[in-house]
């Protein structure tokens, strides 16, 4: 065996040293956007250690090669530098295309661009994987908070949504993994599905500005971004550890990506997240306990021309929703509201019982890009969604263990987008997606669907620009088309069809009379435009400002739609209604930014104009065998919201950080001219940070949040009979509760274990004073209070 | 150009996409099981001559049409009833008696009679049937004893999960009883 390849050996020796010498490899450098001729690039042969350097027209020359394999280098300043094998065996002439645009450069690292902002004159945040990873164990929506401007309406501690800018659910979007999330987002109650730690970094755009994702967010675009591939072979983890005194559980995220330097990678994620019972200072939250599992893979291959990525993502959800919030009718939420304490409050327990809500996620993604010479790169992309919900209730006999709803919803999506970007100064995207949706509503819940059975196809077209007009002014302006089609079946009482005047609008939607209810089909079709226009402009190099405008449509919801019926978790009937139409914003902002070493300060502002903006008004009372309960009524009036958020780093010194984060929104209903409800109220968070990157990269921070009582608010309070005391009382469900402080504290020290791995510790103590408040935008604060002291311990390895 | 082919190829699988999603089957509907559509108390008097009936009856749930109410009759004075409550689903085919599931779960339930105006109490019957397996009542039966002439209202609540051990619930207090409302019906009466 040695012999042969000793043999081997000197055969190869030979050939190589009775080749021929005399070979030229010749060629021109080129733009890869725009075909112009590069000059100045270098291109070496290390093994022979032979530089070429190209001339005005592009152009070089390389002699006396010998044949055999070479790796060629080819450089030039503010390009990216390429290499590739060239096998000589006679003359060659080749033309080398090198990418000169920082931004695509940056693509091309990263597929999803991690921490680079998506849009140019929208106002966009950017939370790095250092920030997210504080929030490992808690929430999405949790971790947004860290934006100025964004805040959470909750449904307890773990039902957390995002707010941006006063708007939330179905008026903004989630992107995860560039796939817009679908799933349910309708209700307060629905929590978005996804999972923090599968994003490497998050980016939040407030307003519609973002209109490749979409038309219709108001409120704005949250997008998750797949972590950062480099082109490099390696193979790396990292795993979080956290535990805490609050739920008495704790959570494991753990990833492993391996890369290759030739454009391959694959990442597998998962997390486990488990709690019990969570405690407000006083006493325990019965049935608050989250069992939550989460699984992803990535795969795929990225070059500067082409590329692709399959990724799948699984979520389960099993959230306990607390017991005291179980209401029967208007009497039980007065006793609740009255009494200020949970009327359930038993000892630590990690049983999810019933009311509670079990929801699984399945996302699937393929995507693939290539760029063309001298146009640009064309992205393609489907996925497909499939979102189960049960929500469980107390319920009795046979159907005790039976789901209360049941619905499944299912998406796919196709989209494709062309991004030309050969010209030096404009950038222009061309997009187009298809979407198809269906909902099926279980009938065996034995319960009256919430939401019917519909199927929804939409189809949305744009194109978004960008014009470097110099060094210091951008403009961008963008359009897009949507139309929507939604087909439902939806079954009404006939007493309730008739009383929404729907017997004199809607009779020929009826298919089948069933005698006590009638099926119907109704059909609706909306055509939106959508725009947004805006300028970035840099007045130096410290101080810079943004404008944008947008308009935009949003379709409503199936709730919004055909809700009718008992709404127990909010312990009200409500009613959509067939007639609503499109809510319209018209959107504009303003932001300045000074930048210096010491201080940053980001100042947005913002008014939002929105015609038809659709809400639920509270109309009434109706008795039922259960008691009395709140009518809620679908309804469409002309709002405005209005609002500044401010962010101020400061650098004391080496070691010594202070932020504050402030933001203010009002809402108002101009058509009624009162407030608008569930705005969040003023807010102030400042911080001081001590670093000291001698002592193991210590960080220390000690934080204080202060909430302010929301003053303006619409009353909805409304009178009602008690029997058991024969007595009307008034329904308190307006007032927000009071003001609130509260401390956290957060530390860390890096350790490092070997070259390549290290270890991060961190402690954290949340509401350090243990201080009992309630939170406006909690639904569950006329119930019980908010969660006491928290203290956590958190390991990082980095491997 | 190849660009062109790639969305030509992408317009006609959104096609495909829809054009798959003509589903011409209609949902089932759904009749809801444990709705209490109607609840019955029937009061005979010790005698079991004299027969007063308390309905109140709600066919379409949370639906929009009003319940009815009705009471056959007044009490006489200075007599004793035997009270009995039903709880019906008659919106299902057979009609559904909830009273049994009631029963059955006697632990998780529990019925409480308010009275207001000039009315006397209603207690809780003795009888073992009254009471569920740890003893405490369920209270279904009740006693209602008149004096002189009166009038109000008697309201009939039954609460799911109820604290039956707290102060003062078994003996019909529902100041303690927390728990969920299932149902809660009044009716105005008079004695005579």
């Amino acid at each position: 065996m040695k012999y042969t390849l000793l043999v081997a050996f000197l055969f190869i020796v030979n050939i190589t040293s009775g080749q021929n010498c005399s070979y030229t490899f010749s060629g021109e450098v080129h733009d890869f956007h725009n075909g112009t001729k590069i000059e100045g690039a270098t291109i070496y042969i290390e093994t022979l250690n032979k530089y070429a350097i190209s001339d005005d027209k592009g152009k070089f020359v390389m002699q006396n090669l010998c044949a055999g394999t070479y790796t060629i280098t080819v450089a030039h300043l503010s390009c990216e530098t390429i290499t590739f094998d060239l096998d000589i065996k006679n003359d060659i002439k080749k033309v080398i295309n090198l990418e000169h645009h920082v931004e695509a450069l940056s693509e091309i690292k990263i597929e999803g661009h991690t921490g680079i902002k998506k849009t140019k004159t929208a106002q966009e945040t950017v939370l790095k994987s250092n920030t997210l990873e504080k929030y490992s164990s808690a929430s999405l929506g949790d971790a947004l908070k860290e934006v100025s401007g964004v805040s959470t309406v909750s449904t307890g501690n773990t039902i957390v949504k995002p707010v941006i800018n006063g708007l939330h659910s179905n008026r903004v979007i989630i992107l995860t993994n560039n796939v817009v999330l679908q799933d349910q987002e309708w209700g307060i109650e629905h929590a978005p599905n996804v999972d923090l730690n599968t994003a490497g970094s998050i980016s939040v755009i407030k307003g519609a500005g973002a209109l490749a994702y979409g038309g219709y967010a108001i409120g704005g675009v949250v997008v998750l971004n797949p972590p950062n591939y480099k082109k490099v072979d390696s193979l790396y983890g990292k795993t979080i550890l956290s535990g805490q005194t609050n739920g008495r559980g704790g959570s494991i995220s753990t990833s492993l990506t391996k890369t290759y330097k030739n454009g391959w990678y694959v990442n597998g994620q998962g997390t486990l997240k488990r709690y019990g019972d969570f405690k407000a200072p006083d006493y325990y939250l019965t049935n608050t306990g989250l069992d939550s599992k989460g699984v992803s893979v990535n795969t795929g291959f990225n070059s500067f021309e082409k590329g692709f990525s399959v990724y799948y993502s699984y979520l389960n959800n099993n959230i306990g929703i607390l017991s005291a919030s179980h209401i029967g009718n208007v009497e039980d939420l007065v006793n609740a509201i009255n009494s200020q304490q949970p009327t359930v409050t038993n000892n630590f327990s990690y049983n999810i019982n019933a009311p509670r809500q079990d929801v699984t996620h399945h996302l699937a993604k393929v995507s693939f890009y290539k760029r063309f010479k001298g146009i640009g790169k064309l992205n393609m992309q489907y996925d497909y969604q499939n979102n189960q919900r049960f929500e469980y209730d107390l319920r009795v006999g046979d159907d005790r263990n039976k789901a209360a709803i049941d619905l499944t919803l299912q998406t796919h999506r196709l989209s494709t987008n062309l991004k030309i970007d050969k010209f030096d100064n404009k950038t222009f995207v061309v997009g187009f997606d298809g979407e198809y949706q269906d909902n099926f509503a279980n009938p065996n819940t034995g319960i009256r669907r919430l939401i019917p059975d519909y199927t929804k196809y939409s189809f949305g077209a744009f194109i978004t620009s960008e014009w470097r007009l110099n060094d210091n002014l951008l403009i961008d302006g963008a359009l897009r088309y949507d139309y929507v089609n939604i087909d439902a079946k939806k079954f009404y009482q006939t007493s309730r069809w008739e009383e929404r005047g729907y017997n004199v609008d809607f009779n020929d939607i009826i298919i089948e009379d069933l005698g006590t209810q009638l099926l119907t089909n109704p059909k609706f079709i909306y055509n939106n435009i959508s725009a947004s226009a805006g300028i970035s402009y840099r007045i130096n190099d410290e101080n810079s400002v943004l404008f944008n405008y947008s308009l935009s449509n949003r379709t409503p919801n199936p709730s919004e739609l055909f809700s009718d019926g008992l709404h127990h978790s909010a312990a009200r009937i409500e009613l959509g209604d067939l007639r609503i139409k499109q809510e319209q914003s018209n959107r504009f902002s303003a932001s300045y930014t000074y930048n210096s070493k010491a201080l940053n300060v980001n100042f947005e502002t913002f008014y939002n104009n929105i015609n038809d903006f659709i809400y639920i008004e509270p109309t009434g009372v109706q008795q039922t065998i259960r008691g009395s309960f709140p009518v809620g009524e679908y309804k469409q009036t002309n709002a405005m919201l209005l609002g500044l958020d401010l962010s101020l780093d400061l650098k004391i010194n080496d070691h010594i950080k202070f932020a504050n984060k402030t933001s203010y929104t009002k809402g108002r209903d101009l058509s009624q001219n009162r407030d608008l409800i569930d705005i969040p109220a003023l807010k102030t968070m400042n911080s001081i940070t001590y670093t000291n990157t001698k002592w193991k990269n210590f960080n220390a921070e000690l934080k204080s949040e202060w909430v302010f009582k929301q003053n303006e608010y619409p009353n909805n309070n409304f009178e009602t009979y008690i029997p058991t005391t024969d007595s009307y009382v008034n329904v308190d469900i307006s007032t927000p509760p009071p003001a609130y402080h509260i401390m956290h504290f957060s530390s860390d020290v890096t350790l490092k274990t070997s070259k390549n791995t290290s270890l991060n510790i961190g402690l954290s103590v949340s509401n350090i004073f243990n201080t009992s408040y309630r939170e406006y935008l909690n639904r569950l604060r006329y119930f019980a209070d908010d969660l006491g002291r928290n203290m956590m311990l958190q390991l990082k390895f980095n491997y | 150009m190849k660009s062109l082919k790639f969305l030509s190829v992408l317009f006609l699988s959104t096609l495909a996409f829809t054009s798959c999603s003509s589903d011409d089957d209609n949902p089932e509907a759904v009749n809801e099981e444990e709705l209490i559509t109607t609840v019955t108390a029937v009061y005979t008097s010790a005698d079991g001559n004299d027969v007063v009936t308390l309905e109140y009856q709600d066919l379409d749930g949370d639906g929009a049409a009003e319940a009815t109410v009705s009471v056959s009759g007044s009490f006489a004075q200075n007599t004793t009833y035997y009270g009995d409550v039903t709880f019906l689903n008659e919106s299902e085919s057979p009609v559904e008696d909830i009273t049994e599931e009631i029963l059955e779960e006697g632990d998780d339930h529990q019925l409480f009679y308010q009275v207001t105006g000039t009315l006397n109490a209603i207690t809780y019957d003795e009888g073992l049937v009254n009471y569920d397996s740890n003893g405490f009542p369920i209270g279904l039966q009740s006693v209602f004893t008149t004096t002189d002439t009166a009038s109000g209202t008697i309201t009939i609540i039954l609460r799911h999960q109820p604290s039956k051990d707290e102060t003062g619930v078994a003996d019909g207090d529902i100041t303690n009883a927390a728990g969920s409302t299932d149902a809660s019906v009044s009716f105005v009466v008079t004695v005579e």
